[in-house]
């Protein structure tokens, strides 16, 4: 058998003995969501709870989300001096760079989380498996054995999709899924790597600057500015966003496009030298917009510029907290 | 709004940090070193202090260009403000263009409160580059109204 269900059942033994052995106040896992293959965010909080634990390629969210409000200090807990709680993390590759990247900014404490370290098969794209099943939707659906998803539709044909066909674009161009800073390790089958040099990205950059704006300017105009982006993204923590600032008030509420249009530049560029292209942003997002396209050239230019990728090691300061005298200058218009 | 076909004479807000390029301001002004009157200066304590956002913000409230100039690297003010500064416009300069807003509508630059005659030449070489440039309609704001500010 191998694949999914057995690294299910090996998680669920960790979680136990962790729970056992005291380690742990609360552990962020996923159950079974209440639609078919989707699994959602749980709290386990005891040994027993750890039966609900599941994992399979719906395990799409990343969890990390959920750590900074942990550690906030709320006034009533610091005079009463109740220590934070000890939070466990069940992590693919991509969760585990977003909590080093919230330690590295001191959001969370690093004693107080155990990452629990997910060997990751890559996870699905429900709008890839909605393209698969023209028009209909999925009624009914489960993870076989050896990566097959048996799929009902809405009109009640049964489908099997391989679920390396509808893997997230996430996973496909995944850089590192193994988990680097795992303080238990659940082994298992992964994926492999890929580095495809920001391929998209480039093409994108080939096209002219007209083309450019107008794809950017069709994707942002059908923006409902929900902010489930900015809500799913690990690394966007701030108690009170630009996006809603009064003084300055930087955007207006309405839906003057200009507005919206600073909004995503100014939630994609505070992610620079942060997002672990994880993709929480584009799955969040009601109306599909190509988010990723975006947020990658920042990743990329991080990378070129100041040889960073974010969420690999505790120690390395963040790409803009660091400086160089010879960083580069070529952009400098001289007089 | 009637269509503005050439942009001869384009407004550009330019920040100037308090330390160096506002005084290269200063005394290109004081030895009468002539330079094109486009930009609408803002002085700023140190290049540091930019938040990309007010490029964005001066692009949105209709500028045809935004120039920010600061200490040459290493002799910032503060030390290392201008250093901290340019790693963030390397990035926002990538990625504005990367949008597909033209390279010349946002630039950077270090001139000394020496440079006089540098600040003058840079001035007509950047205003040189924006007027090449269509009058800026991207990014800026279509309906103009207070309502939405309140404040402001
Ligand atoms: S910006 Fe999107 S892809 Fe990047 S870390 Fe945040 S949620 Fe993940
Ligand atoms: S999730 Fe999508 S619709 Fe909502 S604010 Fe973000 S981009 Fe806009
Ligand atoms: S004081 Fe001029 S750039 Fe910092």
């Amino acid at each position: 058998m191998g694949g999914t269900e057995s690294i299910e059942n090996k998680l669920k033994d960790a979680v136990k003995d962790l729970f056992l052995k005291k380690k742990v106040d609360i552990v962020i896992g996923f159950e079974k969501g209440s639609l078919p293959l989707t699994s959602r965010p749980c709290f386990i909080r005891s040994s027993d709870m750890a039966e609900r634990l599941v994992w399979n390629a719906s395990c799409t969210n990343n969890l990390a989300v959920y750590l900074p409000r942990f550690f906030q200090k709320v006034p009533r807990a610091k005079k009463s001096g109740t220590p934070p709680p000890v939070v466990g993390i069940v992590a693919k590759g991509c969760d585990a760079r977003s909590v080093v990247g919230l330690i590295k900014e001191k959001q969370i404490l690093k004693e107080n989380v155990v990452i629990i370290g997910m060997s990751c098969q890559g996870v699905i794209d429900r709008r890839k498996i909605e393209s698969f099943i023209d028009g209909s939707f999925i009624a009914g659906g489960r993870q076989e054995p050896g990566g097959i998803l048996e799929i009902t539709t809405g009109v009640g044909d049964k489908k099997k999709i391989k679920v390396s066909d509808v893997l997230a674009e996430s996973c496909i161009e995944c850089q590192y899924p193994h988990v680097e800073n795992a303080d238990v390790r659940i082994d298992g089958e992964s994926i492999t790597a890929s580095d495809d040099g920001y391929k998209a990205i480039k093409a994108f950059e080939e096209k002219s600057p007209e083309e450019r704006w107008q794809y950017f300017t069709d994707e942002i105009s059908r923006c409902i500015r929900c902010y489930a982006c900015r809500q799913a993204c690990p690394n966007c923590y701030c108690k009170v966003c630009f996006a809603e600032q009064t003084l300055p008030r930087w955007i207006g509420p309405g839906d003057e496009l200009s507005d919206v249009m600073i909004y995503h530049i100014g939630r994609i560029f505070h992610q620079a030298g942060r997002c672990v292209e994880c993709n929480a942003c584009v799955r969040a997002c009601p109306v599909g917009i190509d988010l990723r396209l975006f947020t990658r050239k920042l990743c990329m230019d991080v990378k070129e510029l100041f040889g960073y990728i974010p969420g690999l090691s505790i120690e390395e300061l963040p790409p803009l907290l660091r400086f160089e005298l010879n960083d580069n200058n070529d952009f400098i218009t001289t007089g | 709004m009637e269509e503005k076909k050439e942009n001869n004479e384009p407004k550009i807000v330019a920040f100037l940090c308090n330390w160096c390029s506002y005084a290269g301001a200063d005394l290109a002004g004081v030895s009468r070193f002539q330079y094109p009157a486009n930009i609408r200066v803002i002085r700023i304590p140190c290049s540091g202090r930019i938040n990309p956002l007010f490029i964005v913000k001066a692009l949105q409230e209709g500028a045809d260009g935004v120039l920010v100039s600061g200490c040459h690297p290493g002799d910032c003010h503060y030390i290392s403000g201008n250093l901290a500064a340019r790693r963030k416009f390397a990035l926002l300069k990538n990625f504005l263009s990367y949008l597909g807003i033209e390279q010349d509508r946002v630039q950077f630059s270090w001139v000394s409160a020496s440079e006089g005659n540098i600040f003058a030449s840079l001035i007509k070489k950047v205003v040189d580059n924006i007027k090449k440039l269509p009058a800026n309609k991207k990014l800026v704001r279509k309906r103009v109204g207070v309502q939405e500010y309140g404040w402001y």
